[in-house]
């Protein structure tokens, strides 16, 4: 059924080939496709047209390539099933005879008429109709390229506790160069303050310090510790990074970890690591297992790094390791991808007045207690009460304290309190089996492997749980008191303990927010980061490129966390074992000659795909960040920007040719 | 049940193609049926849907109009169909200060799973349109001869 004697689109030079489908009797008992085929014969710019059984099979397609070679077509319209099956299809089978697949549209008269109508003379006009629309469109679409570029075979992680670890050793493990940061002076993050971990009970720095180690010893990684990353530009193959690595006022090639600077610093400071339960010196080391394994001068806390105020350490140090005269570095680097495993806080739980967290030294947090517990930690793993160094007889511990409280705090679950505070009773009874031990909770929330029978463990042992949240918390003489009501019996309680453990809420870390700023990686509600999509890209962010892994997302336990990790590296590796990067080119574009410079569109654009050129005083899209959604075209108001193949006049034109009849 | 002024609306209806679109498709494989009036028009995104397309629909014959996205919060493009949202109420308002009756233009959040929801938005809209009078702005309608 050519129309060999027709000439191409005046206005476009387009000769449009329209293949209707049968689709078996799928579409051709309800829609009379030989006259949509013979309908489609007049229209603007068709010069061929035909019915075929079944489009997508071999000979189908083989017909399709056939005619595109012997009229000359430069775009095909298939009316056939939904995009979402064929339309892959049938652009490699165009391109496969060198037409452009950009030029290949799919009239879907299947899923959209056929399935859904039972009037086979209307269903045949919509039929008839959506061709014509996607006629209308296949007359202006252009050839378009995907967008080429080069990859920068090398990864940044942001953050280096476990997440961040297990990510850098995959991505290095697989041949790449990996650059580590991590803001504090040591790697490990919260992991290495834990005594154990659930629910196997297996000392955490056993099986954190040789993954800590591997990253010193990696050639492929280069850690910068005591350093945050202050600016990301760029896209995906080619972020620009700036990195701001502050002075430690130790030189780790000579340092030799003598210990004869810390047996002379006059300062002495509660140390973080200890969660403020230990001292440390203003030079210190935070615990013997610290990657890099060199001091750092804590200058917040110093007497002064001249000479004539205190320069004890200096002065101790035989190999002249300490050197006063270090400055803050700012390196500029390149990469490839990023990972943001950045981790969390605790959240804030002196706001919760009613529990006097602050101003009861007896009422401490969960990662207070992991240190009780630790055998390195301030009491050698005897758990003794902060306020006089004896041991607790009653000891009780409170969940979902900030968590779950939608009103006053946190809306969502931190997930990982349940077992830990499972794993905390259940180690002090081992420790102590005379300490009654109750644990205040509102459900238990123990999911995974092995995670509800701990638990059961922990209650097998005496430990008691009360289904309750305390309504208040507050000192009295010797004693704190803990006010609560029993949920299941109805009962008012009223405990006397020796040692209270609250169970904060997992908030995002400090810095989430300023990453976010720098990198343009979302945030959630609670401002966590948020993934590109929740079930089927869950540790990538809508920034091609730019991976995000661990609690930076949202709270999660470690075997969670060390996969999140893993995940995320293997998303970097398949972005850095790329010769090339293509992006899809139906993005938006400026014409410079219509911008008026208002900026509307930069503030609409979630990828900060647009930037302002101040020289031609015009917007710019970066058509390697565009993702292509068009909201910036439907918002400038001088029509000066323009979505690929979905431009202002295709779209007026489908719409009238949708409506033509109306119009008589 | 008031009286069918229009027994013929016609409507067009522009779908993300993420959500609604996809909705459209679920609804064609499990078979459901819906009225032959709707002409559909795919964008990337309901974001893409400019406010002059509901006027120029309108203005070309249309009935009824429809932009149905992604639900609050599901936007593959992160916040697309907020901007949607916001547009829509003055495309609305807008209407209204023409003359044209606010019930024409419909906007609808529609997940690609919610095959029902859609065949339910479609049919429930041509009914109502069906008891409003043909559209004014129809070109050969009462305003029509004032424009030209």
């Amino acid at each position: 059924m050519t129309a060999d004697g027709k000439k191409s689109s005046k206005t476009t030079n387009k000769r449009i080939g329209v293949f209707v489908c049968h689709c078996g009797k799928n579409i051709a008992e309800m829609v009379d496709v030989k006259k949509a085929a013979d309908v489609s014969k007049d229209l603007e710019g068709v010069v061929f047209t035909t019915h075929s059984n079944y489009l997508c099979s071999e000979p189908g397609q083989k017909e399709l390539q056939e005619a595109i070679k012997t009229s000359k077509l430069n775009a095909i319209v298939c009316a056939c099933c939904s995009p979402t099956l064929h339309e892959e299809t049938f652009r490699s089978a165009a391109e496969n005879v060198g037409m452009n697949k950009y030029e290949v549209e799919i009239a879907n008269i299947r899923e959209k008429c056929s399935w859904v109508h039972t009037n086979r003379e209307k269903a045949t006009e919509k039929a008839i109709k959506i061709i014509e629309t996607k006629v209308e469109k296949a007359l202006l679409n252009e050839p378009l390229t995907p967008a080429s570029v080069e990859v920068n075979r090398t990864c940044l992680i942001i953050g280096a506790g476990i997440t961040g670890i297990q990510a850098a050793l995959d991505v290095a493990d697989a041949g790449f160069k990996v650059t580590l940061v991590e803001k504090s002076p040591t790697i490990g993050g919260h992991m290495a303050q834990l005594a154990s971990t659930f629910p196997t009970l297996d000392c955490s720095q056993c099986i954190l310090s040789p993954k800590m180690s591997a990253i010193a010893h990696n050639e492929n990684i280069n850690l910068i510790t005591n350093a945050e990353v202050t600016s990301v530009s760029g896209f995906v193959g080619n972020f620009k990074v700036e990195i701001k690595e502050y002075p430690r006022y130790v030189d780790p090639d000579k340092c030799t970890l003598c210990d004869d600077c810390v047996k002379v610093c006059p300062v002495v400071v509660p140390a973080e690591f200890e969660g403020g339960l230990g001292p440390r010196k203003a030079i210190y080391m935070p615990f013997p297992q610290a990657v890099p394994s060199v001091y750092t001068l804590d200058i917040d806390n110093c007497l002064g790094i001249h000479p004539l105020i205190c320069s004890k350490c200096r002065d101790a140090c035989g190999p002249e390791a300490i050197d006063y005269d270090m400055v803050t570095k700012i390196k500029n680097m390149e990469f490839g991808s990023i990972i943001i495993a950045t981790g969390f806080d605790l959240y804030d739980i002196s706001k919760i007045q009613e529990y006097e967290f602050g101003t009861d030294v007896d009422v401490i947090d969960g990662i207070q207690f992991e240190r009780l517990l630790s055998s390195s930690g301030p009491t050698s793993g005897v758990v003794l009460r902060p306020s006089d160094h004896k041991k607790p007889e009653t000891v009780v511990f409170v969940q979902c304290v900030g968590s779950r409280d939608p009103e006053h705090h946190m809306a969502y679950c931190s997930k990982i309190c349940c077992t830990y505070t499972g794993k905390h009773a259940l180690l002090l009874k081992d420790l102590a089996p005379d300490t009654e031990v109750y644990v205040f909770y509102i459900d238990i929330r123990a999911a995974g492997r092995g995670y509800e029978e701990f638990i059961q463990r922990a209650q097998e042992k005496g430990v008691i749980y009360i289904r309750g949240k305390p309504s208040k918390i507050f000192r009295d003489g010797d004693k704190t008191i803990i006010w609560a009501a029993n949920t299941l019996t109805g009962e008012r309680l009223e405990v006397e303990a020796d040692l209270v453990v609250l169970a904060p809420a997992m908030i995002p870390s400090f810095d989430t927010k300023s990453i976010s700023l720098i990198t343009k990686c979302s945030l959630d509600e609670y401002g966590f980061f948020k993934e590109a999509h929740m079930k089927l890209k869950p540790v990538e962010s809508l920034v091609s490129g730019l991976l995000v892994a661990g609690t930076a997302l949202s709270p999660k336990d470690i075997p969670e966390s060390v996969a999140q990790g893993s995940a995320a590296a293997a998303k970097a590796i398949s972005i850095l074992s790329q010769p090339k990067l293509y992006h899809e080119p139906l993005v938006s574009t400026v014409d410079e000659d219509k911008c008026c410079g208002c900026k509307v569109c930069q503030s609409l654009c979630p990828y900060g795909a647009i930037t302002f050129d101040d020289a031609n005083k015009t917007s710019v899209v970066n058509e390697i960040l565009c993702e292509g959604c068009g909201t910036c075209v439907s918002a400038c108001a001088s029509q000066a920007l323009i979505l690929k193949n979905l431009t202002h006049k295709q779209m007026e034109k489908m719409i009238h040719v949708a409506l033509k009849e109306e119009a008589k | 049940m008031s009286k069918i002024l229009n027994p013929e609306p016609k409507v067009i209806a522009f779908l993300c193609k993420w959500c609604s679109s996809n909705a459209a498709d679920l609804a064609g494989v499990t078979r459901m049926k819906y009225p032959d009036n709707v002409i559909t028009i795919e964008t990337p995104c309901s974001g893409r849907v400019d406010p002059n397309y509901v006027f120029d629909s309108l203005t070309e014959g249309a009935d009824g109009v429809i932009v149905a996205g992604c639900h609050p919060g599901d936007c593959h493009y992160v916040v697309g169909n907020y901007k949607t949202l916001k547009r829509m109420l003055l495309v609305k308002e807008l209407a209204r200060q023409l003359g044209i009756e606010e019930e024409r233009i419909l906007l609808e959040w529609i997940s690609s799973a919610e095959a029902k929801k859609y065949v339910t938005v479609m049919k429930d809209f041509i009914e109502k349109l069906k008891r409003l009078p043909p559209n004014p702005l129809k070109p050969h309608g009462l305003i029509s001869e004032v424009k030209h």
